[in-house]
């Protein structure tokens, strides 16, 4: 074991994992918010709309990752109606044929989080604003969307964590985040354990500091259901 | 017709890795599982703290990840180790090896959770009157315990299994030939990737909604004995 490979190596693995919080963040940005319409589609009475995003969600949530990646980077290269549109300069680049698979692929799990929350809502509370004459949309804006929030948090987490892992894909389609970058210093300095378990510990960091930032926001949003803190006057 | 330009028996060949690596994970893991579970419910501290850091590592860390650490890092323990024995050849582990390794501890760190769920919602009740039936130790768990954890377990297991069936794409990065290694072999030579990845999807789907049908059937069969009002 030779160590001082990773501390010479550190700042190059540094600059990878600032890559791998870029493809995470963007990714589940876009995720959410495309995966809010997803999950509200999902839901709805009428089967004919119902059935697109239950497809939708299928198709990235039964097929790896790895699929889907190549299906974006590779695939459309294979026409060459793609190849002369103006999308291509954006599907040249891995790096963002890596955020639209993550964010596909991202979007269809949260859709699938979102619902559940959704109908984890009481139907007393769905009736009381029916009865109190709120409009569909104001009972979503108001109601639903706000505790649905505070439902989903634990799950959410979760899926940012699985995406933390799954950008790690990313270093398959010649991105330099924090594998591909690991793998680029082993192929020059030969130290697959050390750099490896290197890129293995930042990896457990920053799910860490994910974990931690959730139980913050977590105890912020679900605060009405902790313990109640009441001060008793003190008897005179 | 779809023209797979004859490398359809390919992807079937793959199909058939897939599957096997997937199955012997899966044995692997749920060994890993169960012992996880009883390490983290037992009493001795040690046992506890082991299965902890176990399952924190592998739960933080990317799957691909593991799987290149035990691919390319298992290589050079085991020549280190085998040298200490005064053994210096090169000693290589193929990848398959590697990704049931890499695999089945992936999966035994999340089913440790699921296992140990499932044996914590067993009353006490039922483990006393176990004990007074004068069973022993072995016998209650196998009689008693196991197949109501299997039974609180199978949703969770059935789950764990999907995600493990998906990643065992990530194995072909090592160079297993599975359905994901065949379609970029196929694609190398017929330059489709769209084709090829696709059809690769399509298996991918296929194994998928065969898993969820046959977990549905064991979870009935496992919840034979649970009346449902």
């Amino acid at each position: 074991m030779e160590f001082s490979v990773v501390i010479s190596y550190f700042p190059r693995l540094l600059d990878g994992a600032w890559v791998t919080f870029q493809l995470v963040l963007l990714s589940i940005v876009l995720g959410a918010i495309f995966a809010l319409p997803i999950a509200l589609a999902r839901i709805s009475s009428s089967p004919l709309v119902r059935v697109f995003p239950f497809l939708y969600i299928f198709f990235f949530r039964g097929t790896p990752l790895l699929v889907q990646i190549f299906l974006v980077y590779y695939g459309a290269s294979q026409f060459e109606v793609v190849k002369e549109s103006i999308f291509w300069p954006i599907l040249r680049e891995p790096f963002w044929c890596a955020i639209i698979a993550f964010t596909l692929n991202t979007s269809a799990y949260t859709a699938e989080i979102f619902r559940g929350a959704i109908q984890a809502i009481p139907v007393g509370e769905v009736e009381a604003c029916k009865v109190v004459g709120m409009t569909r949309v104001q009972m979503y804006r108001r109601i639903l969307l706000p505790r649905a929030f505070g439902i989903v948090l634990p799950a959410y987490g979760n899926e940012i964590i699985l995406m933390l892992k799954g950008s790690a894909l990313a270093s398959t389609i010649t991105l330099l985040d924090l594998t591909g970058m690991a793998r680029t210093i082993i192929a020059r300095t030969y130290t697959p354990i050390e750099i490896f378990l290197a890129a293995g510990v930042i990896y457990l960091v920053i799910s860490m500091v994910i974990i931690a930032i959730f139980k913050q926001v977590e105890k912020r949003q679900n605060r009405y259901l902790g313990p109640i803190n009441v001060k008793v006057p003190d008897k005179g | 017709m779809i023209d797979l330009h004859g490398f359809g028996d390919q992807l079937l060949q793959g199909a058939i890795i897939t599957v096997e690596l997937a199955f012997a994970s899966l044995v692997v893991g749920l060994i890993l599982g169960l012992l996880g579970a009883s390490a983290k419910l037992s009493s001795i501290k040690v046992l506890q703290w082991i299965a902890n850091a176990y399952t924190t590592i592998i739960r933080g860390i990317p799957e691909l990840l593991t799987v290149l650490i035990i691919y390319f890092g298992a290589t050079s323990v085991l020549m280190s180790v085998a040298s200490l024995f005064g053994y210096d050849e090169y000693i290589e582990i193929g990848a398959f090896t590697a990704g049931v390794t890499a695999l089945g501890l992936t999966f035994g760190a999340y089913a440790t959770e699921v296992f140990r769920g499932a044996l914590q919602s067993i009353p006490k009740g039922q483990h006393e009157a176990a004990t007074a039936m004068g069973m022993g130790k072995v016998r209650k768990f196998y009689r008693i315990i196991l197949p109501q954890v299997w039974r609180m377990a199978l949703p969770g297991l059935g789950n764990l299994f999907l995600v493990l069936l998906k990643d065992t794409a990530l194995v072909s990065v090592v160079g297993l030939d599975d359905i994901m290694r065949k379609a970029n072999i196929a694609v190398s030579t017929t330059k489709e990737p769209f084709l090829f990845y696709s059809a690769a999807a399509c298996m991918y789907l296929i194994l998928t909604i065969v898993s969820m049908v046959a977990v549905h059937y064991m979870e009935q069969k496992a919840s034979r004995g649970i009346k449902r009002a």
